[in-house]
């Protein structure tokens, strides 16, 4: 079970950010992630404009 | 000890400031980015009669005036739309930095580069903010805390918990390029639930042969980037163009909250989801929401009560001044992206462009809806709308 995000593709736009419902993301100059929130649901990799993030149950 | 601070010097922020200010409470805005307006998570478009509200725009904010909107059923037909009094493709670096002097010019402060991470609290109040600007963290009091971040907000998750219903943001990516011919007189929306899933794809033009070209759909299977690669590949004269600039965002497309207030704490603008759920638009909105956000502050300030229920009064406000209106467009924006590509064709056969600008607005609804009765298996989706 991981999350990932390739930062060359990532826009910073923080649309992760805005969907994710456990608040386990934040916006920075880049986006951080926050193991012990997260759950795995997948949204923030739904809703990527570019395809940067990466979620595997 | 300011009396109130905001977070966020968008539209929302900068004419909830400027309001305040002009009332004689001290104010002061962190922004997070480097620049006020960029980068942009916007098509730039604005109705020209936003002016009512935030006073003449000076040349200089705007790349191009336009008489009204192109829209394209996704047969290729268009209706025209001209707004009585046109309508602009802004400049956002520009014009949100006139905003946030405007703020200035009343005696508010503005701070940009500056991350707020979360709301301090006592006693059941919010009472300041804890930030960072160039590496030195800081504490910062006010009697009221504003959050006008844009969508992505957890200052407002920490105050009134989980806004947002993952089904009801959009994802877009927009480019904007240069060297394209395009009628520059029309900002120009493509409807099409197969081109666009949910959304729809745009070009606002910025001068003869520049553009913002950007699409916005459902989250699903495939990013907006398959998409408006696709739009742009099938359009000879945006594809010859250059790209000059990338951006790509969220917009929440419906989901308003009655509660947007806590003790010493509101929401308000795209944080608060103030944006029209049909088209994203959303400068607009945020200047309404943080100028009535202002109003309240400023009677609360007075009356020397910041507490949860004396700032509720902002709830009633917004909701009747535009929520209720916001909701009728959410609602037709739910039916339209059941319909197919050719109830789209069909439709664009039997409605006029003026009744098209209604239905963005909310109103007229049962027009459409009289529309849709013709199709036996629309007559469900008619009901709903009325």
């Amino acid at each position: 079970m991981t999350w990932s995000i390739e930062t060359r593709k990532c826009l910073v736009c923080g649309g992760c950010v805005s969907v994710c419902p456990f608040a386990a993301l934040e916006l920075k100059d880049k986006v951080l992630f926050d193991e012990k929130l997260c759950n795995l649901c997948g949204i923030c990799e739904k809703v990527c404009p570019v395809s940067a993030i990466k979620v595997t149950k | 000890m300011n009396d109130v601070i905001i977070v966020g010097a968008g539209p929302a922020g900068t004419s909830c400031a400027k309001k305040l200010a002009e009332n004689g409470f001290s104010v002061k805005v962190f922004d997070r980015r480097a620049e006020l307006g960029n980068p942009k998570r916007c098509g730039e478009g604005l109705d020209e009669r936003a002016q009512e509200f935030i006073g003449k725009i000076p040349e200089r904010c705007i790349a191009q005036k336009v008489k009204g909107a192109r829209i394209y059923a996704p047969n290729g037909k268009y209706l025209e739309v001209i707004l009585k009094y046109g309508g602009f493709v802004l400049e956002r670096k520009v014009f949100d930095k006139w905003m946030a002097e405007q703020a200035i010019k009343s005696g508010a402060g503005i701070q940009a580069n500056t991350l707020i991470s979360s709301l301090t609290k006592e006693n059941e109040y919010f009472t300041g903010v804890k930030g960072e600007f160039l590496g030195e963290k800081f504490e910062e009091k006010a009697k009221i805390i504003v959050c006008a971040t844009g969508a992505e907000s957890p200052l407002r998750k920490q105050a009134l918990g989980i806004f947002s219903k993952a089904n009801l943001i959009d994802t877009c990516l927009q480019y904007e390029m240069s060297g394209i011919d395009i009628d520059s007189d029309f900002i120009h929306l493509y409807l099409g639930n197969e081109m666009a899933p949910r959304g729809y794809a745009w070009i606002f033009p910025k001068g003869i042969d520049r553009a913002n070209v950007g699409l916005g759909i459902i989250p699903g299977e495939k990013n907006p980037k398959f998409y408006l690669e696709k739009f742009v590949d099938s359009r000879p004269e945006i594809k010859k163009g250059s790209i000059i600039e990338v951006n790509a965002g969220c917009v929440p497309v419906g989901g308003m909250e009655k509660e947007m207030v806590a003790n010493g704490f509101l929401v308000c603008g795209e944080a608060a989801h103030h944006v029209n759920p049909i088209h994203g638009g959303g400068i607009k909105e945020s200047i309404i929401s943080g100028q009535m956000a202002a109003d309240v502050i400023s009677e609360c300030l007075k009356k020397n009560d910041v507490s949860k229920k004396a700032l509720s009064k902002f709830n009633d406000l917004w909701w009747e001044g535009r929520g209720n209106r916001l909701k009728n467009v959410e609602k037709l924006r739910e039916v339209v992206e059941k319909l197919s590509d050719s109830d789209l064709n069909d439709l664009a056969d039997v409605l006029k462009p003026e009744e098209i600008m209604e239905f963005s607005r909310g109103s007229k609804l049962s027009v459409l809806a009289k529309a849709l009765m013709r199709k036996p298996k629309l007559i469900a989706l008619a009901r709903y709308l009325l």
